[in-house]
């Protein structure tokens, strides 16, 4: 892949996608293994930079680091724990002291990533920033889509959920439209972002009229803060009438695809039927993330693209 | 030595010798006419002359081609100081104004600590007195500390020199104190500048609302932020009288309801930044801190609106809400960068290259709306430049092109939006009070040497 760095699905062509994806799926079935190490990044090392508390992606990067046989390292820090600005001019000097290959950066503000990139000669991969993207996820979710359904030209995917705040949603929809999905938005007009539909989707409010005859639905999740700020009157209110359920849910196709980026609420965003509905692929979502995750570490760092497990080589002794 | 510093010393310190400029075209910006007199300034008085009648021992400045104006006057402008010295001083603010062409500027009270007392403002003119740079005229608050709930004793502070007052940089948000100032300051005729954010509807918003916000997952500010404000403070002039004038207008909408209270007869006035003239939200897809500013960049349809509003008088100047902040606070991710940048050193240069030279607003009207039209807003005594008025004026060179380096700033602080960009018009000469406070090196006297005395 010919950039530096990943910073978010907008600026991606579709062969790049494409190529990533496919590589992922190489990847996908390295996983299967038993002995599931490939050499590709061994000597090359990898600064995990997290300023914002993260479980799941941390460890799904870690994980696909590993499995890449490069060394890693970890800082975690809360961005209100420290003088905010100094810290990113710090860190640059500190990856650039450290002369570490790869950045994997999780921000709470909106384009950090593209400061700390534009100063540094490492790649670096958006863990997520902000309210801004989520690249990865966005790929894994197309991954899943494309493993389950064989495509995603020609999807319909329902985005259900908090868009205003969503790095996830922003992701999803710069890559499924450019694959040829078709995507409808839907949340309570307080969650929704101005001129949304200026990104290619289609919005309602009516979560019924957002899943009919979808092919997919993406849930995401509410966080419980958006009451305070006036946003949501209750939690209790939204499960009622933006919560998916298996009744709404009738509106879908048959073998719709349940995703949720995790961790769910169940009885909020999602019901516990739905949660434990056998189309549900929020755990398959889990597994292709480090499949992904490892395609983009493997790319960035100058490899050829790769579309069979056969051509990754188990890692030795 | 600092930047400003070495300014100083490589100006003429013109003394009490006459002045003599010669070749330039003298533009009155009432009427768009221009003159050709030889400008001879002496005792602090302009004269216009026969070509070739020099006194004994006047600096001669040959200026084929330049423009002279009426002084260039910014009348919202962040010192820094006290507080915040590292970013911006008086003295080198006035030096960074001066070499933008401003022989004046209003200063505004958001200080460390804030101006709100009469020892405050007095600190202020005497800090400006010494620097002999762009006269200052000081803002007070309207409120004890800046903080929106105790008036400020206006008769004292107006007493001590403060020409208007200001909470500028907060809102007040308490609309009974917002009556009570425009009735309060009405005895003084003098004018209340408003900060016009509503912060319950600001939150914690960083950039216009709108599809870019939308886009690089930025909190959104609507426009309807200002436009509560601005409504609600003409409602407070109509109800007391008052005089209202409000800073840094962002939105169109602004505009219009300006449009209409100033119809009614109303004493509102308002200000444009050169950001929010010639900028919108679209510069913002880098995350870049020099174009985080409260009010935020807008859409393109609101730059119009104001630059209509300059058309037609609805907004009365250009000021360039100047807001130093150091390369520290300003290197930073885009959520966490302070508000603001600097204006005064490109301010001419920008609207010029952006609205004249693209044929949008006569050369007239800008100039206008950077010296009478502030001049007025605030009663200050600053006028057209007359035969025998006094010699308050800036002389332009309309061709010269620069490039804005950010080592090229006179000023402490180089968070500005044109880092790069290459404008066309320069401020060469600034006289204030029959004194050359600044000249670029593109101008010099041709028959002295140059006196580094200070």
């Amino acid at each position: 892949m010919d950039r530096k760095d990943l910073l978010g699905l907008e600026d991606l062509s579709t062969d790049e996608i494409t190529s990533i994806l496919d590589t992922a799926e190489a990847f996908r079935g390295v996983l299967d293994r038993p002995i599931k190490k490939v050499p590709t990044l061994r000597g090359k090392t990898v600064a995990n930079l997290f300023f914002e508390p993260s479980t799941r992606t941390r460890i799904s990067f870690e994980l696909a680091e590993k499995r890449l046989s490069a060394d890693s390292i970890a800082f975690n820090a809360s961005t209100s724990s420290v003088v905010k600005g100094e810290t990113l001019k710090d860190t640059v000097q500190n990856i650039e002291a450290m002369g570490v290959d790869f950045v994997v950066m999780r921000h709470g503000a909106s384009g950090a990533p593209y400061y700390i990139a534009g100063n540094v000669r490492a790649s670096v991969v958006n863990a997520g920033d902000g309210s801004h993207e989520h690249p990865t996820q966005g790929l894994l979710d197309m991954f899943t889509m494309r493993r389950k359904t064989g495509r995603l030209e020609g999807l319909t995917v329902a985005i259900i959920g908090d868009i205003a705040h969503s790095r996830v949603a922003r992701s999803n929809i710069w890559g499924l439209t450019k694959m040829g999905a078709t995507v409808r938005v839907c949340g309570p007009s307080t969650l929704t972002p101005r001129e949304v539909e200026k990104m290619g989707v289609t919005w309602t409010w009516k979560v019924e009229e957002a899943l009919e005859g979808a092919d997919v639905v993406n849930i995401l999740r509410i966080q419980k803060e958006r009451q305070t700020a006036n946003l949501l009157p209750s939690l209790r209110e939204y499960a009622l009438y933006f919560g998916v359920t298996p009744e709404r849910l009738r509106r879908a196709s048959q073998d719709v695809v349940i995703m949720h980026p995790g961790p769910m609420n169940r009885g909020v965003e999602i019901s516990q039927d739905v949660a434990e509905d056998g189309r549900n692929v929020i755990l398959d979502q889990v597994t292709n993330g480090v499949a992904v995750r490892m395609a983009v570490l493997y790319l960035l760092n100058g490899n050829e693209p790769a579309s069979r497990e056969a051509e990754m080589a188990t890692v030795e002794g | 030595m600092e930047r400003w510093e070495t300014m100083r010393m490589t100006t003429w310190d013109s003394g009490r010798r006459p002045l003599v400029l010669c070749g330039l075209r003298v533009l009155d910006p009432e009427t768009g006419k221009e003159t050709r007199p030889e400008v001879l300034i002496k005792d602090g008085t302009v004269r216009f002359t026969a070509a070739g009648d020099h006194p004994d021992g006047a600096l001669i400045f040959e200026l084929p081609g330049r423009v002279l104006v009426p002084g260039l006057i910014d009348i919202h402008v962040h010192l820094r100081e006290p507080g915040d010295e590292d970013a911006e001083t008086i003295a080198s603010g006035t030096a960074a104004a001066a070499r933008g062409g401003f022989v004046a500027v209003a200063s505004m009270a958001n200080t460390r600590p804030p101006i709100d007392d009469p020892q405050s403002v007095r600190f202020v003119l005497e800090r400006a007195r010494q620097a002999g740079m762009s006269r200052v005229y000081p803002m007070a608050g309207v409120s004890r500390g800046l903080e929106g709930t105790k008036l400020t004793e206006m008769f004292d502070l107006a007493e001590a020199g403060a020409v208007a007052f200001s909470d500028d940089g907060h809102s007040i948000m308490d609309a009974n104190l917002m009556r009570r100032a425009l009735e309060y300051a009405g005895m003084l005729d003098k004018m209340i500048v408003t900060h016009a954010e509503d912060l319950n509807l600001k939150g914690d918003g960083v950039a216009h609302e709108g599809f870019m916000a939308t886009k690089l997952g930025l909190r959104p500010v609507p426009r309807a932020t200002e436009e509560v404000i601005v409504a609600r403070d003409i409602r407070l002039v109509q109800d007391t009288g008052g005089r209202l004038h409000v800073a840094h207008v962002s939105c169109g909408s602004s505009v219009e309801i300006l449009r209409q209270a100033q119809a009614q007869g109303l004493r509102v006035t308002g200000e444009a930044t050169p950001h929010h003239l010639l900028l919108d939200d679209t510069m913002l897809g880098t995350y870049n801190p020099n174009f985080k500013m409260a009010p935020p960049l807008r859409e393109r349809m609101d730059c119009e609106a104001l630059l209509e509003g300059i058309r037609s008088g609805v907004i009365q100047a250009v000021a360039t809400d100047h807001a130093p902040h150091t390369e520290i606070a300003k290197d930073a991710a885009f959520d966490d960068a302070p508000n603001g940048v600097v204006g005064v050193e490109t301010a001419f240069a920008a609207l010029h290259t952006g609205l004249v030279l693209t044929g949008k607003l006569e050369l007239s009207r800008l100039v206008h709306a950077m010296s009478l039209g502030p001049a007025r807003i605030l009663d200050l005594p600053h006028g057209p430049v007359t035969d025998g008025g006094p010699a308050d004026l800036t002389v332009l060179d309309l061709e010269a092109t620069w490039e804005v380096g950010e080592d090229d700033f006179v000023g402490k602080s180089s968070n500005c939006p044109w880092l790069g960009a290459t404008l066309t018009g320069l401020p060469v000469l600034t006289v204030s009070g029959g004194r050359v406070l600044y000249h670029h090196p593109s101008v010099g006297a041709g028959n002295a040497a140059p006196v580094g005395t200070r």
